[in-house]
């Protein structure tokens, strides 16, 4: 649905974006995590033809973006940086408006305004100026825009940026029943819970480039080179040395528990786990400590790597 | 097929057009002074031209009460019309400003329906308020003056407001698609407000001067100009580069710098340069100074046809010719007793910037007009000697024909040159940004300057200096 290669993107010689390759299957969420300025709102404007690539390549639904721009944007729906509402306009009027610019026939024009306006529970600020609308309606609103058509690409950008937390749960359970077989989403980013559970694939980017990608999970592993695993015990340690097998390294413990690193857990974990009960200690959990997405973020962003991966 | 992707684009525009319309009748700011000048300002010309009217019956002056009730029909027409300057200089950087471009920019409406979508929304309501104002002022002077309008006029006076409106709105959206702040799109209005103030002045000295029939042709070259500045200003809107422009500062190295490489180009030596750049960019101007040519010769038809209107006594040529003093000045080598080889080289020069200047402006347009004057003046001089019966072909052979073998070519190149740099400014290439687009067009140009047209001037000065005056002695002197 979304594929490019080496997309790149200069401003009078600053390269906003450099080698960015990317793939989104139908059925897909891309989240793009970065902080400002990283270039995601630019990768976001050449998919959707508004800015033209300096270098590289993008295909959106199987067009190009540089040959066929009409084709993509009839395609695409997008929800831009602000919100690029008409204050003087009703909800239904600036509806109306850019679904006749979408092209969507006179009858089902209404019948979709009508949808959208009530899965937003816009239908009784529908008469009402924009302009007077909240800014969670507001965003409501232009996310609405970006569905009129039926898209089979949506790219979001910041989509529960200044939402109240109702409001930014009704948008994501929006984009998550967004997510069909038939359809493709990237939707950028600062809120990293909302990546995590929205998002197949996260590509952290930062001075134009993707530095990381993966699934959120895969993100997070491949954050350290070593697993971490706490075993807590039924009886306390009450300062009892303790000796792990080799390949285990321990690095914290408390009052009944412990938290180790290993390499090689597949191996490792079996060996211990029977070392330990039989130097007569009573495992009642062992767990892994898996990082969160902030940390592989911040890991990622303030300078754990420099090149993508 | 082509009405339903007529008919397609038409809706697409429309549609932006509409929206436009609608938002600027919600916004009292337009609305109050439309109203104020459509309504409040022409019954107050009413009453202007009513007391003025009767104030110069009293020093039986009656036709300065003529000619006012005319002009100040114009003014009317004229005031609604300057709120379209305002609507369409914020057309797209305001609504860059206020973030609303871009959802716009992501529909698949086509850069064009962009474009005249905004071109109409800008033109429409001044337009339609001008008119209503006329109107009303009409109403007035006919009810209380017993002012009879002579129709053929009226429909003159609603083309000129037309006209001016459509190069004002054309003018300003051209600006406020190529700036990156209303501040910016301001700034440069005046580019678009001096002209407009000085052919009101203009106008208005017609209408006083009771030529109206010269309005006419105001009308028609408005129109030149408002149907270049659509051309120039659709050519050079890309959607693309409407995100892009962030800054407002002048990058004076990059633009140098952009500059020496289109100049440069391929060039290792000057030998070389001259070689792959200069001839080719001269080969490049080579049809539009077969254009040239078209023009030098409708210039020398306009002097030709001068003669006859401004003519020059016969007896006094006759006298001139024959005298000997032209023979005794050649004799000495002083045909033009002040001048050098470099004093004729630098004037030659002189005119040709200035041409380059005022083509830059206009599309090439005033360039053309620079360069056909000398034309224009040897026709009407060999024109005026034929009718003195003095043989016009010794006058061109003579005093001409020398120097001019180098000077024309000159001229056609450097007129091929200006033309190709102004029709660039309407057409530049795909793939570049206007900034580069402009930046080659003037390298293109200095190249054919710098590398043929110089040269060849330079060759003419020291001709018209060192030979023609032989030529010519040798001539008359048979």
């Amino acid at each position: 649905m979304i594929e490019t290669e080496d997309l790149s993107k200069a401003f009078n010689g600053f390269w906003a974006v450099i080698g960015i390759t990317l793939r989104v299957e139908a059925g897909q969420v891309l989240a793009m995590l970065g902080p400002n300025g990283a270039g995601k709102t630019t990768t976001v404007r050449m998919l959707t033809t508004v800015l033209r690539p300096t270098r590289g390549t993008a295909r959106v639904a199987g067009y190009d973006v540089l040959t066929h721009p009409e084709e993509v944007r009839s395609v695409v729906g997008v929800l831009t940086e602000g919100h690029g509402l008409y204050p003087n306009m009703s909800a239904e009027e600036y509806l109306d408006f850019f679904a006749r610019a979408y092209r969507i026939p006179a009858p089902e024009r209404k019948r979709r305004i009508e949808e959208l306006l009530e899965f937003f529970g816009l239908v009784e600020a529908r008469r009402r100026r924009v302009g007077r609308f909240s800014k969670g309606m507001r965003q409501k609103l232009a996310l609405a825009r970006a569905l009129l058509h039926k898209p089979p690409v949506l790219l979001l950008d910041e989509p529960t940026s200044a939402m109240d937390p109702a409001s930014a749960r009704l948008v994501r359970d929006a984009i998550l029943e967004l997510r069909s077989n038939e359809r493709a989403i990237i939707v950028c980013t600062h809120n990293l819970t909302e990546a995590e559970e929205i998002a197949d694939q996260i590509a952290i980017i930062n001075q134009g480039r993707i530095i990381l990608c993966g699934s959120p999970q895969e993100l997070k592993t491949a954050f350290r080179e070593k697993a971490r695993f706490r075993i807590r015990f039924a009886a306390a340690l009450n300062g009892r040395g303790l000796s792990l097998v080799e390949g285990a390294e321990l690095l914290e413990s408390g009052e009944d528990w412990l938290i180790y690193q290993t390499s090689r857990p597949e191996k490792v974990n079996p060996l211990l786990i029977q070392f330990l009960s039989q130097q007569g200690w009573p495992i009642v959990s062992v767990e892994e400590q898996i990082c969160s997405l902030e940390e592989v973020y911040l890991w990622a962003v303030e300078g754990g790597i420099k090149h993508g991966h | 097929m082509v009405i339903k992707r007529f008919r397609d684009f038409l809706s697409g525009a429309l549609l932006v057009t509409g929206r436009e319309v609608r938002e600027q009748f919600r916004d009292w700011r337009i609305i109050f002074p439309i109203v104020v000048l459509t309504l409040f300002f022409p019954v107050l010309m009413n009453y202007t031209a009513n007391r003025l009217v009767n104030f110069v019956r009293q020093y039986d002056a009656p036709i300065i009460g003529e000619r006012l009730i005319p002009f100040l029909l114009m003014v009317v027409g004229f005031f609604p019309m300057s709120i379209s300057l305002v609507i369409a200089l914020e057309s797209f950087v305001g609504e860059k400003e206020r973030l609303t471009i871009e959802p716009l920019l992501c529909t698949p409406l086509s850069d064009t329906q962009l474009y005249v979508g905004k071109l109409l929304a800008s033109l429409t309501p001044p337009l339609l308020a001008s008119y209503l104002g006329t109107t009303v002022y009409l109403i007035g002077v006919t009810h209380r003056v017993g002012w009879r309008a002579d129709p053929l006029f009226l429909v003159q006076i609603f083309v000129l407001a037309t006209m001016q409106a459509l190069v004002m709105v054309s003018g300003s959206v051209v600006i406020s698609s190529q700036t990156t702040s209303v501040r910016a799109a301001n700034l440069l209005a005046s580019f678009i407000i001096i002209p407009m103030a000085l052919l009101l002045q203009a106008e208005s000295g017609l209408m006083l001067w009771g030529r109206y029939e010269a309005l006419w042709w105001v009308a028609v070259g408005l129109l030149i100009v408002a149907g270049l500045l659509i051309r120039a200003g659709l050519a050079q809107f890309r959607r693309e580069e409407l995100l892009e422009r962030e800054m407002d500062t002048l990058n004076l190295r990059w633009i140098a710098q952009t500059f020496w490489r289109f100049f440069k180009g391929e060039g290792r030596s000057v030998w070389s340069w001259w070689r792959a750049e200069a001839l080719a960019s001269g080969r490049g101007a080579l049809l539009p100074s077969a254009l040239t040519i078209l023009v030098l010769l409708l210039g020398a038809y306009v002097g030709v046809t001068q003669a006859k209107v401004f003519v020059l006594p016969a007896e006094y040529l006759q006298e001139f010719w024959n005298s000997g003093e032209i023979a005794k000045r050649l004799g000495g080598l002083q045909l033009l007793p002040t001048y050098s080889a470099g004093l004729v080289w630098f004037q030659n020069l002189r005119a040709i910037l200035l041409a380059s200047i005022g083509g830059f402006f206009t599309f090439g347009v005033l360039g053309m007009l620079v360069l056909l004057l000398p034309f224009t003046l040897i026709g009407y001089f060999a024109a005026s000697l034929a009718q003195a019966g003095i043989s016009p072909w010794v006058f061109l052979g003579a005093f001409i024909l020398p120097h001019a073998l180098l000077e024309v070519p000159a001229i056609l190149l450097a007129g091929g040159a200006i033309l190709r740099m102004g029709a660039s400014f309407a057409a530049p290439a795909r793939g570049q940004t206007v900034g580069e687009a402009w930046l080659k067009a003037l390298a293109e140009w200095a190249k054919v300057m710098f590398g043929l047209v110089m040269p060849l001037l330079l060759g003419a000065a020291l001709v018209e200096m060192l030979i023609t005056p032989r030529l010519a002695l040798w001539l008359i002197s048979r």
